[in-house]
């Protein structure tokens, strides 16, 4: 198991907030629209630096989406800040017609996805996000792992042509990519090479994915472990080429096993490669107000899930080829 | 200065479209098409400055868009015989393969059309937003916007009527079709809109009252007015009325013509009310 350390923990917000100055900077197109929540989005810094290029929309997040399709239209590339629950669930119809259908050049920045938004509970703890996005057609949908992964996608979709969707939370997780990444869209990561099993894993359960390859290695299980920052497009030949290797796969993501990251996998696998595939994520319920730490365990997110949907799925593995 | 006559010429040759497109299709709706053909012949016949060149940014032009996207029929035409694209290509409105989708959409790249509507409330929001991209590219053109007078029940219409205002869109002229009809009936029964023009001064809003949104001559002296009113700081509401259906007799004055399409026989009766002028029709395949 490749070794991985960290010197400093982050919220992945915060590397967006930085990648979002920054890529202000470098490109003068680039403009900022956020429904009352600049401080929670890290958001705050960009319009001080670019208050004439900032737009304050107040808690009115279908406008907001309307008027980001607006402002591409003379060349602007606007990026709307909310959490992740009213990115998406909340302005569907609004991101349906105006942006996806329409094709703009639309960057919707969504924050505080998943349970480890932690107390304020599951109103605004949406899990059913990656998979509303990654339905809609024209739609790229990323969920990047640190800080660092963060603030390179969010300079990194500047250059792309066409609706995003970027995902990102509120919890404090290890920085353990490097500074200077050039961020691939669709392009997935090989965190670690292995033989017994491929993890895929996206956002910060990358983090628990390597934190549970250390676990396994110890007991002599070596796994594959990938990172799926780009949900859609789906990096295909990387996750057939892997499991043709290992056999079988684990997915792990903080978001519904509906219509996330394990579900997009299942349907690669049966469609192209047969190989069990056991999922971690959470099983049709809704979260609760709690600690990130706290729920992560409770709804079966954390590092010994993976270890154990492993241990299940390479006996399924072995059942099959015995 | 207008030449209304000529206005009044085009004026009738989109209607006779826009009855023989949505008769052609077996659907579409001819009701508040008909009643707008005013509006829309003043806007791109005399009022815009645009290129039917079509460019997507359309920087240095007048935009319009089209929020309540249903009545595409009227839009569809008169992008036709401005030369946006062929006006034989109007009789494939609604059909398979068409750029011209039953409600304005992109996807198809139809020239003239900058974003999909049909979901009904999203237009004036976009609109808002590329009235801003022309100020932050010191583009000191216009944006034109049509809403319905049912989709001021939606409410992300008050959302950006509250932000156009606050932000000072004072480059945006929004106008509502007050024809008083949705699919249900009378919009002063399904939902009373009261005083819509003192709504939208509430919000900080100028307001023009056009009483006569079918005379063509009262129609381009709002619309010259309401240019006269931009750059003053507060974006302009024009509180249009007009009759659905008007210059086809039988369909006027009913929701019922809202969105269904004549039969043989009152597509004859319907042309013989709208005289041919310099123009001709285009061609049924």
């Amino acid at each position: 198991m490749k070794k991985y350390t960290y010197t400093d923990k982050k919220d992945t917000r915060s590397g967006f907030g930085a990648g979002f100055l920054e890529v202000g900077r470098k490109n003068p197109n680039v403009v900022g629209l956020c429904a009352d929540l600049i401080g929670s989005l890290k958001m705050g810094d960009f319009q001080k630096e670019f208050p004439e290029r900032f737009f304050q929309v107040g808690i009115a997040e279908a406008n907001m989406m309307g008027l980001a399709a607006g402002l591409t239209i003379g060349g602007k590339i606007p990026y709307t800040g909310t959490f992740a629950n009213f990115s998406t669930g909340r302005v569907y119809d609004q991101i349906r017609q105006s942006i996806a259908y329409s094709n703009k050049n639309v960057k919707i920045c969504a924050s505080h996805a998943g349970v480890t938004l932690g107390e304020d509970g599951a109103t605004h703890q949406i899990l059913e996000d990656l998979g509303m996005m990654k339905m809609l057609p024209n739609m790229t949908v990323i969920n990047p792992c640190d800080y660092n992964q963060t603030k390179a996608a969010t300079i990194a979709i500047a250059e792309y042509v066409g609706p995003v969707y970027l995902r990102f939370g509120r919890p404090v997780v290890p920085i353990f990519t490097p500074a200077d990444q050039k961020f691939e869209i669709g392009k997935a990561w090989m965190v670690n090479e292995g033989a017994d099993v491929s993890i895929f894993a996206t956002g910060h359960l990358v983090w628990e994915a390597i934190k549970a390859g250390e676990i396994l290695a110890e007991q002599g299980i070596d796994a594959e472990i990938i990172n799926i920052h780009t949900i859609k497009p789906l990096d295909t030949q990387a996750i057939l080429n892997s499991v043709k290797k290992t056999g079988c796969a684990v997915s792990a993501e903080e978001h519904q096993m509906n219509g996330g990251l394990g579900d997009s996998v299942a349907q690669l696998l049966c469609r192209n490669y047969l190989a069990p595939l056991e999922m971690v994520g959470v099983n049709d319920t809704f979260g609760e107000s709690g600690t990130p730490e706290e729920l992560m365990i409770k709804y079966g997110l954390s590092a010994s899930n993976i270890v154990d949907a492993v241990k299940k799925v390479i006996s399924r593995k072995q059942e099959i080829y015995k | 200065m207008a030449d209304i006559e000529k206005l009044k010429g085009i004026a009738s040759q989109v209607r006779r479209d826009i009855v023989r497109m949505v008769h052609g299709a077996k659907s579409g709706h001819p009701g508040a098409s008909l009643g707008c053909t005013e509006y829309f012949v003043a806007l791109y016949f005399h009022l815009m400055k645009h290129d039917p060149k079509f460019n997507m940014d359309g920087k240095g032009e007048d935009l319009f868009f089209l929020s309540n996207g249903h009545i595409s029929p009227v839009w569809y035409s008169t992008l036709a015989r401005s030369g946006y694209f062929e006006v034989g290509e109007l009789h494939t409105f609604r059909r398979l393969d068409s750029r011209l989708q039953g409600h304005p959409a992109t996807a198809e790249h139809l020239p003239g059309i900058r974003v999909a509507s049909g979901s009904l409330g999203q237009g004036l929001s976009v609109a808002i937003g590329a009235a801003q991209a022309k100020k932050l590219n010191g583009d000191d053109r216009l944006v034109f916007v049509l809403m319905g007078d049912g989709e001021q029940e939606e409410g992300q219409i008050w959302e950006a009527a509250m932000y156009a205002a606050h932000h000072k869109v004072d480059n945006l002229i929004a106008t509502v079709d007050r024809n008083g009809q949705q699919i249900d009936g009378p919009v002063k029964e399904i939902m009373d809109l009261m005083d819509l023009g003192a709504k939208y001064k509430a919000f900080g809003w100028q307001v023009i009252e056009l009483e006569n949104g079918n005379d063509m001559e009262a129609v381009v002296k709002a619309l010259e007015q309401a240019k006269g009113m931009t750059g003053k700081g507060s974006p302009i509401m024009i509180n249009m009325h007009t009759e659905m259906g008007y210059g086809v007799k039988f369909m006027m004055g009913s929701h019922k013509w809202h969105g269904v399409a004549p039969n043989d026989d009152q597509l004859q009766e319907a042309l013989n009310q709208l005289p041919l002028g310099e123009l001709i029709d285009y061609l049924s395949k």
